[in-house]
């Protein structure tokens, strides 16, 4: 258009102008795409970038179900090309702008008959085909190993309740950076709300049964490569299975809605090899001894704030955030009443009992030195300079 | 309202100068059209506002990362989102079209019980801001899913309860409009109208109306047993006091499956008028219709369980609602067989209401069969709370309802405003709204199928272009529908556009076009003498 008239000054200008529209546009197109789209990779064990298919399947369940729904799949597009061939074809030729001419027909018992006969068969089919499947998704006998999960707002509890590594318990929580990226706006990495503090950790080729309940409300435990989702029911025990086949990690999401911090609660389950798996549950064990804490100690002000401070990052700053400023309706600690006030048994009694219908979660599975820890954390950090020791045995006694 | 509305030509029909005029023809209005006109634009407004909320999900997952609001708000998006659609978007729009079609199309005056009409539909103003209200109530809207799952309930704010009074009135409300409208099919048809040859639509609502009463109180048991819970001290599925909140499930589900029949079957009797009009031929199989569509309802009872594959049934539990689940496919591949049959060998054309109708069958069955793919209990395992989900329902509820309604208002607004509406804009209203809906639709399936649970405010990363590709066509659809209001609705509400004849469609039959355009404020005001298809008024 310019060559044409360039004695216009418009259409000198244009170009200039689109140009410059060009490059502003290149630029915010690209300023927007850049903080993911080029940063992010496939996750083995976890989602691929733009993947339109279930996961890879690392047990024989999960390559069940992947088999049934390409089956499926195949079946339902068969008789979707059939029956829209038809009415296409019938759209394109039966039309009275090519003068076709309606005919009378609108019923036919025995063509009825068939469309309702065949379909039947069909359904009855597929269910057969699924039965051996649902059977065996719900065998959890003969399990090598027991493990529980417990859901919590938010987060995941494990108790190696049988087989090999019994008696070891921790939590997995969300690695608080992803949590801090999130609200940010600013997400990073391929395990991006995936990455957990302490991952599952089960060995290869064994059955691992994992029992699910839960302490506030219901969560569900999935892990999609492995084939596996339960719903965790607080007040119910509901178990499942998986015997992963191969070593790696392998991750997943809490799958029913609890709360506000709903999709930050993953799942990451890692595989190790037999000896692996020995030495980890070896190590594990080693640990819970040294760590075992004699709830008759008497601490120390700085030690106890010391460890405290490792409790509140773990456990509480996802909500009352680590300024100890709270958010939204999560009240804050930093000047709060009850914290400051004098009678600790107050702040006691809230961390073991909840409040305001578990908006604040009862935490009495943490341990007495925990608990006496983050309350003399939270009595003695920001500007709470109370002074205040709560020690072991002050929790002892009320949970009496 | 009024100024729009009111007809000019009312008086040259009207031989009744008794009736109230200005604001108090809506308030006191016990005319089945005026009714049916106040649910369609109830229903509308109830559309936009539950759509402003989607959009608002949309933007937020537009990117990974939050951006503008907290996960807290976000689920109650989520939350208002589904429980505004259903209770007040599909359902009273459903019941307007009720309201408008069923007496022009069994030759009644008016429906049974005018004055219960017009409280019925007044119950749901009140609903509506309630429910809407609630987002300015400490601590906001409730945020638990609109399944609103116990205990979670349990936490939320006084909201909850205000949105637990909302859904008793929107059930008092739809429980009465049953009533009507089963009263009124089975005793208001003119002689002649026996039930076999009554217009499929009619039949539809009638089952729909049945299912109706028999599950809406069950609804209103789950949530006032959660307002006990709340408040009353008692432990219903409260499992701290040893209540069961798998119970909860398995009766709000006894109302859910049939209540999703209840959104869909009047869809397929809309679809059953449109399909034979414009492909010049009869309704292939209409009895096979009927007794589908029953099928169907009888089904919706023995199937709830599907829904709770994940909470841990036992195997034979499974099996059975697997099974049972499945066996729906068949009364609805009827339905489907039966549109394309009527279809061969018409003699077609492709108004817009056609084009809705097509639309319609062809994006259903989609949704269809993810559902028999869902109905597959070890895939539903898999696929169950993630995206795959979510964009089966919409398939069904969005591509199946309102696609069938917006055929609906095309196919007999001629008739309700007198004015033909504009073809063209009928018809980038309908491409645009299919165009958009499977780029905001289709690609869920992708994201269910990688593993995305729904209800997440944020996500791994890996998910990111799809939500974005959804999130432009989310935008895309909203901005279809406010199209449609603004150079659709509103010129025919104004009567702007070409002069709808008596029967604007060659192919139709049935006593609405027997009237003429718009139908008179009174209509068969002495039971019409029919002929014998019972299509055609004889004296």
């Amino acid at each position: 258009m310019n060559t044409k008239r360039t004695n216009n000054m418009a259409g000198q200008r244009r170009p200039v102008t689109a140009s410059r529209i060009a490059r502003t546009l290149l630029v915010l197109g690209a300023s927007m795409a850049t903080p993911w789209a080029l940063a992010v990779n496939s996750l083995p064990g976890g989602p691929a970038v733009n993947q339109i298919d279930l996961h890879p399947p690392a047990s024989a369940i999960a390559a069940d179900i992947q088999w049934l729904h390409v089956v499926m799949m195949v079946i339902c597009v068969v008789i979707f090309i059939a029956v829209f061939g038809v009415m296409f074809y019938s759209m394109l030729k039966h039309r009275k702008s090519l003068g076709y001419k309606a005919a009378n027909f609108h019923e036919s018992v025995g063509v009825e008959i068939a469309w309702t006969v065949v379909p039947f068969i069909i359904v009855i089919g597929m269910g057969a085909m699924a039965t051996r499947s649902v059977v065996a998704m719900k065998d959890t006998s003969n399990a090598d190993l027991t493990i529980k999960a417990t859901g919590y707002q938010w987060k995941w509890g494990y108790d190696y309740l049988k087989g090999e590594g019994e008696g070891i318990k921790f939590l997995s929580t969300l690695d608080l950076a992803q949590r801090e990226m999130s609200n940010a706006g600013k997400p990073q990495g391929d395990n991006y709300l995936l990455k957990v503090d302490n991952p599952l950790v089960v060995p290869v080729d064994r059955k691992v049964r994992i029992v699910t309940t839960a302490n506030d409300v219901i969560h569900a435990w999935m892990v999609p490569a492995l084939g596996v989702k339960q719903d965790a029911i607080p007040g119910f025990v509901r178990d499942t299975w998986f015997r992963a086949d191969k070593t790696g990690d392998f991750y997943g999401q809490c799958a029913e809605l609890c709360g506000k911090e709903h999709a930050y609660m993953p799942i990451h389950v890692k595989v190790l090899s037999h000896g692996d798996y020995a030495k980890w549950v070896e190590g594990k064990l080693k640990e819970a001894a040294a760590a075992a804490d004699d709830p008759s100690k008497q601490w120390q002000l700085d030690e106890l704030v010391a460890r405290g401070e490792k409790v509140y990052a773990a456990n509480c700053a996802v909500c009352h955030r680590p300024d100890g400023k709270g958010a939204g309706p999560i009240k804050p600690l930093d000047g709060a009443a009850v914290v400051l006030d004098a009678e600790k048994a107050k702040q006691i009694a809230v961390l073991l009992n909840g409040q305001n219908n578990g908006a604040m979660p009862s935490w009495k599975q943490l341990s007495d030195t925990e608990l006496a820890a983050v309350i003399t954390y939270t009595k003695n950090h920001w500007s709470n300079k109370t002074g205040q020791l709560v020690q072991p045995s002050d929790v002892v006694a009320a949970r009496k | 309202m009024s100024a729009v509305l009111d007809r000019p030509g009312d008086h040259l029909h009207d031989h009744d100068h008794g009736h109230p005029h200005g604001w108090r023809r809506w308030l006191f209005a016990t005319n089945h059209k005026d009714i049916g006109t106040m649910y369609l634009l109830f229903s509308f407004t109830m559309l936009m506002v539950g759509g402003v909320l989607a959009l608002a999900i949309r933007a937020e997952l537009f990117q990974p990362g939050l951006q503008f609001v907290n996960p807290e708000m976000f689920n109650q998006f989520t939350t208002m989102h589904g429980l505004i659609m259903v209770f007040g978007a599909i359902m009273p729009a459903f019941v307007g079209f009720a309201n408008w079609m069923i007496p022009l199309q069994i030759g009644a005056a008016d429906m049974a019980f005018a004055r219960m009409n017009n409280l019925s539909f007044w119950l749901l103003i009140p609903a509506a801001l309630m429910l809407v209200g609630s987002f300015f109530m400490p601590g906001g809207a409730p945020a638990a899913g609109w399944t609103l799952y116990a205990p979670l309930t349990l936490q939320m704010g006084p909201s909850m309860d205000s949105s637990i009074f909302a859904i008793h009135l929107m059930g008092a409300s739809s429980i009465m409009g049953s009533i009507n409208i089963i009263v009124t099919v089975l005793n208001m048809r003119a002689p002649g109208m026996t039930l076999m040859k009554m217009p499929l639509f009619c039949w539809t609502w009638l089952i729909t109306a049945y299912l109706l009463i028999a599950v809406m109180p069950v609804l209103a048991g789950a949530i006032t047993m959660t307002l006990t819970d709340r408040h009353f001290g008692t432990s219903f599925f409260n499992p701290a006091g040893g209540g069961d909140p798998v119970m909860y499930q398995h009766i709000f589900w006894f109302f859910g499956h049939p209540e999703v029949y209840i959104m869909i079957l009047p869809a397929f009797g809309i679809v059953s008028a449109i399909v034979p009009t414009f492909a010049r031929k009869r309704l292939f199989g209409y009895t096979s219709m009927v007794y589908a569509t029953a099928s169907i309802a009888i089904l919706s009872f023995i199937v709830w369980a599907h829904h709770m594959f994940t909470t841990g049934m036992p195997v034979t539990g499974q099996l059975f609602f697997m099974y049972a689940t499945m066996l729906i496919a068949v009364p609805t591949g009827v339905k489907i067989f039966n549109w394309v049959a009527t279809m061969w060998r018409g003699s077609m054309s492709f108004e817009t209401p056609m084009l809705w109708a097509v639309g319609f069958i062809f994006v259903f069955t989609i949704g269809g069969f993810t559902g028999l793919i869902l109905a597959m209990a070890p895939i539903d395992i898999q696929l169950q709370d993630t995206y795959y989900v979510v964009a089966h329902f919409h398939y069904v509820l969005v591509a199946g309802s309102l696609f069938a309604m917006f055929g609906g208002v095309y196919y007999w607004g001629p008739k309700w405003t007198g004015v033909m509406y504009s073809e063209t804009r009928g018809k980038i209203h309908f491409w645009g709204s299919l165009i958009f809906f499977n780029i905001t639709f289709f690609p869920m399936h992708f994201l269910g199928l990688a593993g995305m649970p729904r209800r997440y405010a944020d996500y791994p990363m890996q998910f990111a272009d799809f939500n974005m590709l959804v999130s432009i066509g989310g935008f895309g659809f909203g901005f279809m529908q406010v199209y449609f209001f603004l150079f659709v609705v509103l010129p025919m509400m104004r009567r702007q556009g070409e002069k709808a004849p008596q029967n604007p469609w060659e192919g139709a039959e049935g006593l609405e076009w027997e009237l003429p355009s718009p139908a008179p404020w009174h209509t068969f005001e002495s039971p019409p003498k029919l002929d014998a298809s019972a299509t055609r008024v004889i004296g």
